[in-house]
């Protein structure tokens, strides 16, 4: 069983009062807060162990060389890849997916294929996909939802020559989860990719790419308490060997020449210039630190403040919840106030010294179709307590009462 | 800052009961935009007087917090038989002073929003100039 209480202690951030009273942070989905371990680990590598890496001969070179495969390695057997040639350090999902949509998407797709998205994706897991298909001639369509929140996967048949599904594992304005081991096998018997956007996910679940049975797989890690700036994409070596390279400039060729240039291997061929060193240093402690306190015991910490989130929540006259229930969703919970706008939630929260995400969370395709403008969302990670979201009961109940 | 400090009764008034509510047929100028503090939206139309330069009647319409729509509403009395030009340069401290309440750089956003589609609405129907952050936009 996760002890959040004593995680807390390894936050220094969450020791601070907000216009005089305790934070609650309550916006984990956003980006999540930073341990002391991760911190540390950053400003040690800064102060031993710094230099430009795969280079230089030196043997601070060699040692911070060494720090970043480390981390490679570390992230390799957080998400089971088969070899850490596979593991390419981007800046986040976002730039992960964008990777996936102009090399492999730009050279794959044409009048007549089909991308396939769906009405729950991030616009980091939409809008290049979108832009692929147009540049290329390709259809654009989205597997809808039910009104729970959930994809209509039996509407799947529906979409005629699909050649790529790109979804997300868990949605970050719902929390809803979607069953991707089984979308990447209906892609695959149609000679399909699935490409698969975790950045809502890897911090909470257990990932399993091997068993997910993705192609591509994209996660940031600020969202899974590592630095801001790093992230990471994973992809089958045979689809990332047949695939021109993103960005190109240094560390990513083999020879280059006035006639032409050849490119590196992998994962070199994907990380054009200096990489992100300290910041993959303290992603790999990050990945130690929520594996000592250990996926699973996240999840379920998680799932049971939901369900209490939805129960305290569902309890208030005037509240809107969206999204499935409690069994079948993650630590995110997105609701409405009659007659009170979400900035307006928001802002008497901030009062109360308690965040939350008000907007429409990157998903304005979600919010049409949930006929909202935006919604309030409260998120949760391994240091949330319950009394934070008796808080944001008692604060939701007050933002109602001002606005009667 | 307490909310009923943030939420003054003026600008709760303006919400609740916003002023000049509903798009003009026939508009002389008309716009449409969102804040980038997503969620709120906001479509100006303006009529001109006989001289085709007085703004005569302005209506809005909007979907948005509290900040946004009352802002909004108050701009449509604080803009009341001004010209077209005066309004293009009218500065957003004159309006926030009506506001009246200290706004971080994110709500500001939300409080300025209806200007900003009010002077788009100005520029396209009289060429009237346009402040930087509204250059270059697509609107409705």
């Amino acid at each position: 069983m996760l002890d959040a209480r004593k995680s807390r202690a390894d936050f220094p951030i969450l020791e601070q009062l907000v216009h005089g009273k305790p934070l609650a942070y309550l916006d984990s989905a956003a980006s999540a807060q930073k341990p002391r371990q991760v911190i540390e680990a950053m400003s040690t590598f800064y102060e031993t162990s710094y230099a430009n890496v795969h280079r230089g001969v030196y043997e601070l070179a060699e040692r911070a060389t060494q720090a970043l495969e480390d981390a490679r390695e570390k992230v390799r057997g957080f998400v089971n890849a088969p070899s850490a040639r596979e593991v390419i350090f981007v800046r986040n999902a976002t730039e992960a997916l964008n990777l996936v949509a102009y090399s492999w998407g730009l050279n794959n797709l044409g009048p007549g294929d089909v991308v396939l998205v769906t009405e729950l994706e991030h616009h980091s897991n939409f809008v290049p996909w979108q832009f692929a298909a147009r540049r290329t001639g390709a259809d654009f369509r989205l597997i809808p939802l039910d009104n729970q929140g959930e994809l209509r996967l039996d509407e799947l048949d529906s979409f005629g020559n699909v050649k790529v599904v790109a979804t997300g594992l868990v949605s970050n304005a719902l929390g809803t989860i979607n069953d991707a081991a089984a979308i990447a096998a209906w892609a695959h018997e149609r000679g399909a990719i699935y490409v698969c956007d975790a950045a809502q996910a890897a911090p909470h679940v257990r990932i399993d790419v091997q068993a997910l049975g993705a192609d591509f797989v994209a996660v940031s890690g600020h969202k899974m308490c590592g630095p801001s700036g790093i992230g990471f994409l994973w992809g089958r070596s045979e689809l990332l060997l047949a695939m021109e390279p993103f960005l190109m400039g240094g560390h990513m060729i083999r020879k280059v020449t006035t006639g032409e240039t050849t490119w590196g291997e992998l994962p070199a061929k994907f990380e054009a210039g200096t990489s992100p060193m300290a910041e993959a240093v303290g992603l790999g402690a990050a990945i130690d630190y929520l594996e000592g306190i250990g996926l699973e015991a996240i999840e379920q910490h998680e799932h049971a403040l939901a369900a209490y989130a939805l129960e305290q929540l569902g309890e208030i006259t005037g509240v809107t919840l969206y999204g499935p229930p409690p069994d079948r969703r993650a630590g995110i919970v997105s609701f409405n106030v009659d007659g009170v706008h979400p900035h307006d939630v928001a802002q008497v929260l901030d009062a109360d010294g308690i965040a939350i995400r008000a907007g429409h969370h990157c998903c304005q395709p979600l919010m049409g179709r949930l006929g909202v403008a935006a919604t309030n969302r409260a998120s949760f990670y391994l240091y949330t307590i319950s009394e934070e979201i008796d808080r944001l009961a008692a604060g939701v109940r007050r933002a109602r009462d001002l606005f009667a | 800052m307490s909310n009923s400090d943030f939420y003054r009764e003026v600008i709760l008034d303006h919400y609740k009961n916003p002023r000049s509510y509903g798009v003009l047929d026939d508009a002389d100028a008309r716009a449409e935009g969102q804040n980038p503090l997503c969620g709120d939206e906001v479509t100006v139309t303006v009529k001109f007087g006989a001289d085709g330069e007085t703004i005569d009647q302005v209506g809005f319409e909007g979907r948005g917090c509290a900040i946004s729509q009352a802002a909004t509403s108050m701009l449509t009395e604080l803009v009341q038989g001004k010209t077209a030009t005066e309004v293009a340069t009218l500065p957003k401290e004159e309006l926030l002073a009506e506001i009246g309440i200290p706004l971080t750089p994110i709500r500001l956003k939300c409080a300025i929003l209806g200007l900003g589609v009010l002077k788009v609405a100005l520029h396209r129907a009289k060429g009237t100039p346009l402040p930087d952050e509204w250059q270059g936009l697509d609107f409705a």
